[in-house]
């Protein structure tokens, strides 16, 4: 596994010579040009129900196959020798799919989990494209919804065949034959086959019309703890991520970005910069300057000996301040209608009370441990780019574009990515080095400074949320309004997910909530924010409505004089999944059983996204200072089925204290059109010893998986801003919470 | 030319004298698995150690190192207290991406060198100039505590 793991990080993209070959119906034999004879199983594509979901990137259905039609999406491969092949449609990026996925594979195929070699799939939309995301992307906790039946109908119907093939060749029944730990046995226990012996025979079978799946109760592999399979490189320092790449005769270059967003290079005075040892040339391109050494750190000196005038732009004066007002005019503006339920004008008329509230989220950036980064080697014949992305076919237009050679002329060698959040969809940094490449002609590697990492990422949206609702003489909500202003990522990333000026994720968990509400309405107002790039971000939509909507529900049930869980769960009547998390978490947190002392305090969310169900109490303490510590979270799962609930564990952790650092610390300003931070300094991350223990219960469920690398930051941030109320009667609107309580 | 000992092995290296020892280490001696997170110190994704001591090797000038022995991620394992480290953050499935990994775990071996029996104190003081973005904090502590016991 480990050599596998290491090959899918060094060889992404070799396009594939006998892959081609399987794109036919069913099972093909074929010589693959290593001479190894490979049976390809081509998969149908997920039955739609069972993949039917809220879709986070490219909304439901854009460009995913019409129900019924062949749309093959990844292979297994087993060669004579008896390798077994997982073409990997999905990138690693830390959430454990290089483990839960050849899991799928391994449990149907019977074979132990360490006899499957991942290799990474080549940029192909028409075989790898995921329905949920409409391309072949890895982001918005998608990957194991994605796979979880594929994969096994890949494995099974290896297998069936696998068996048909060793009755063909005994001439009996194939009822007669079992398969177990990678042989096909006959019932009478006096022959035996390795899968190995049998590929050859199995690869000129029929694909079985009728597949069937193991029961859950027979599941050996899935639902086990299972310990990672790429932990053995990543702590030894083996592991190649794309910072990582070294070629021979290879340059490095270091970048100036222009610093205002949307501003160009007007000249350059780089005398001072040649002199220095080890620089070798400087290269101006549109909006920036890359320095060109023997090594990185020539390169760096040789970037800040450069003396640049730019031309600003438009933005050169945009600041938050402004960007935040006009977001306020813009919710003046009626919106594109989202969710409309009953008639919210009669409701606020009959209604006992009003509630009113703005809540304001700031930009973020994604800070990846790995800094933007990417290697190319730019011929007159051909283009190879190196680097750790979560969007291989992007990269490889974005070649195609830069260098005009054809798709069979750009090869993307993807890599272990150290991060991803979403920056690593994007494919700006690959545009950006391939200018370089051209114009040096040599591979050269490009690795941005965390300083230019931070001011030059592209961002998650600042958004500005302004909610109503009605109350009724008994405090409950009867009717409910939500203005929601901001950028569309979707707009741009994929635009035919915008369905009447309808972004589905600036408005997801908001047009959907789990709570009953009678009479509703959810608008979106599209304003871009001038010139700064906006993107998605670890918890995408859900992240900005769930801290909106669970902290507006918090207002609520305080205006109603109600325990903030006993007002959830009364509205929760038609959500017996969200209602359970919230029993979970509450129980396992003691709610309402213990006294909380002076100066502490206690909040709850709830969120339904990404096909799961979760909820957070989370204890904080805030000091006479204002400084909050976040004491405790607990935290209710319930993603149906586990494959991994190892995994499971780990990012519900890791998406919870990654929404610690957002809810505390985190915001980009801009003023005069800059990013006024920088580094890890201004741009401050949770550290060890300010994370809190963190509970994860984990439901049982039947339900087909639900997403899980996100979600857990997604539902973080109103759990800890309801506890700050708790503990101190100020309500935050406005994230992060900074110093904010520093003069309450 | 500055002669370094990295691992065990002389290596004479053309390089400035205020190049910092972890470009040093990537772009001309080829050992990669010591990463660049900021350049100024604050993330750990740089750590080696220097005679047994963690250093961030972003800020270190190669002119600094001296005669002091260098040893990276690639050749902690050779270290008792490194092998140790390395099987308990296997064990208990610590990485995620794994990118800052290589600097928590040079971080842990140090710790464990000098405080072969840590308390949380002592992790949290050793480990808190290491960030990990994927938030792994909770098995760090707990493979740290898993490496001590195996002492």
């Amino acid at each position: 596994m480990s050599q596998g793991l290491i090959e899918a990080g060094r060889h992404a993209a070799r396009a594939g010579f006998s892959r081609r070959a399987f794109l036919k119906f069913g099972v093909t034999a074929s010589v693959a040009a290593s001479g190894g004879l490979l049976i390809g199983f081509s998969l149908p594509a997920a039955s739609q129900d069972q993949n039917k979901g809220k879709s986070v990137i490219g909304g439901d259905g854009v460009e995913s196959p019409q129900d019924g039609v062949f749309a093959p999406n990844a292979f297994v491969q087993i060669d004579k020798s008896g390798k077994i092949v997982l073409i990997m449609p999905k990138v690693e990026m830390g959430q454990g799919v290089y483990t839960a996925l050849p899991m799928l594979i391994a449990e149907e195929l019977d074979v132990p989990l360490d006899s499957v070699t991942i290799d990474h799939a080549p940029p192909n939309e028409k075989l790898f494209t995921d329905p949920l995301l409409g391309g072949q992307l890895t982001g918005g906790s998608t990957s194991v919804r994605y796979a979880w039946e594929p994969l096994r109908r890949a494995g099974a119907a290896a297998r069936m065949m696998l068996v048909a093939a060793a009755a063909q060749q005994w001439q009996c029944d194939p009822s007669s034959c079992v398969a177990q730990g990678g042989k096909v046995m006959h019932a009478s226990g006096d022959r035996s086959a390795s899968y190995a012996d049998l590929a050859e025979a199995a690869a000129k079978l029929p694909v079985p019309q009728d597949i069937k799946l193991k029961d859950a109760h027979n599941f050996k592999i899935i639902g086990t703890p299972v310990r990672r399979l790429d932990s053995p490189e990543k702590v030894d320092g083996t592991a190649m991520f794309g910072l990582d790449v070294r070629l021979p005769d290879m340059l490095y270059a270091a970048i100036v970005n222009c610093p205002v967003f949307g501003g160009t290079l007007a000249s350059v005075d780089d005398s001072n910069a040649k002199k220095i040892p080890g620089v070798r040339q400087v290269v101006k391109f549109d909006n920036g300057v890359a320095v060109i050494g023997d090594h990185t750190w020539a390169a760096k000196r040789g970037a800040a000996a450069l003396r640049i005038q730019w031309n600003e732009g438009p933005s050169a004066g945009v600041s938050t301040k402004q960007i935040v007002d006009d977001m306020a005019n813009a919710s003046q503006r009626t919106g594109a209608v989202a969710r409309k339920e009953g008639d919210v004008n009669d409701a606020f008329s009959k209604a006992k009370t009003r509630v009113d509230a703005v809540y304001v989220q700031p930009f973020l950036a994604h800070a990846t441990m790995e800094p933007i980064n990417c290697t190319v080697h730019v011929r007159p014949d051909g283009c190879d780019i190196w680097l750790g992305t979560q969007v291989p076919t992007r990269i490889r237009d974005a070649g195609m574009k830069a260098t005009g050679l054809p798709a069979d002329k750009i090869v993307v060698h993807n890599h272990l990515l150290g991060g991803g959040f979403g920056r690593r969809l994007e494919f700006d940094m690959a545009t950006q080095a391939l200018k370089i490449g051209k114009a040096l002609g040599v591979p050269v590697k490009v690795t941005w400074s965390r300083e230019e990492d931070i001011q030059h990422d592209m961002y998650r949206p600042c958004y500005y949320d302004k909610l109503s609702a009605g109350l009724d003489a008994n405090g409950k909500p009867v009717a409910w309004t939500h203005r929601i202003v901001g950028s569309s990522v979707l707009a741009r990333f994929a635009p035919p997910a915008v369905k009447d000026g309808v972004d589905p994720d600036a408005v997801e968990v908001a047009s959907d909530l789990p709570y009953d509400l009678p009479n509703q309405l959810v608008d979106y107002v599209r304003l871009e924010p001038h010139d700064v790039p906006t993107a998605f971000w670890r918890g995408v939509g859900p992240t900005r409505g769930t801290f909106v909507v669970e902290s507006f529900i918090d207002e609520l049930a305080v205006q109603a004089k109600a325990d903030p869980v006993e007002y959830r769960r009364a509205l929760l009547g038609k959500s017996p999944r969200a209602r359970n998390v919230l029993d979970v978490a509450t129980q396992a947190a003691a709610w309402g059983k213990q006294s909380v002392p002076q100066g502490q305090g206690r909040g709850v969310s709830v969120m339904h996204a990404f096909g799961s169900f979760f909820s957070i109490v989370a204890d904080v303490t805030v000091d006479k200072d204002g400084a909050v510590k976040v004491n405790r979270i607990v935290c209710a799962v319930d993603c149906g089925m586990v494959v991994n609930p190892n995994t499971v564990e780990a990012q519900v952790q890791g998406g919870i204290i990654f929404g610690i650092t957002a809810a505390l610390y985190s915001e980009i300003t801009i003023k005069d059109g800059r990013v006024e931070q920088s580094n890890f300094t201004d741009y401050r991350m949770l550290r060890i010893h300010e994370t809190p223990p963190v509970e994860v219960h984990i439901v049982k469920s039947t339900e087909a998986p639900g997403g899980i690398g996100e979600p857990g930051t997604a539902a973080l941030a109103p759990a800890i801003t309801n506890a700050i109320h708790a503990a101190t009667g100020k309500r935050i609107r406005q994230l992060p919470v900074g110093n904010q309580l520093q003069s309450a | 030319m500055t002669t370094l000992s990295i691992n065990g092995q002389n290596h004479t290296v053309d390089a400035p004298p205020d190049m910092p020892l972890l470009w040093v280490l990537r772009d001309i001696v080829g050992l990669t698995g010591t990463k660049f997170g900021c350049g100024i110190a604050q993330c750990g994704a740089c750590t080696v150690h220097l005679d047994g001591v963690a250093v961030r090797s972003c800020v270190l000038p190669v002119a600094a190192v001296g005669d002091r022995k260098v040893t990276t991620i690639e050749a902690v394992g050779d270290t008792p207290a490194g092998k140790k480290v390395q099987e308990a953050w296997r064990r208990l499935d610590v990485v995620q991406c794994g990118y800052c990994q290589s600097g928590q775990v040079m971080s842990a071996a140090a710790l464990l060198t000098t405080v072969p029996d840590p308390n949380d104190s002592d992790i949290d003081a050793a480990m808190a100039g290491n960030i990990c973005r994927c938030g792994t904090y909770h098995r760090i502590r707990a493979a740290i505590k898993q490496a001590a016991k195996e002492a």
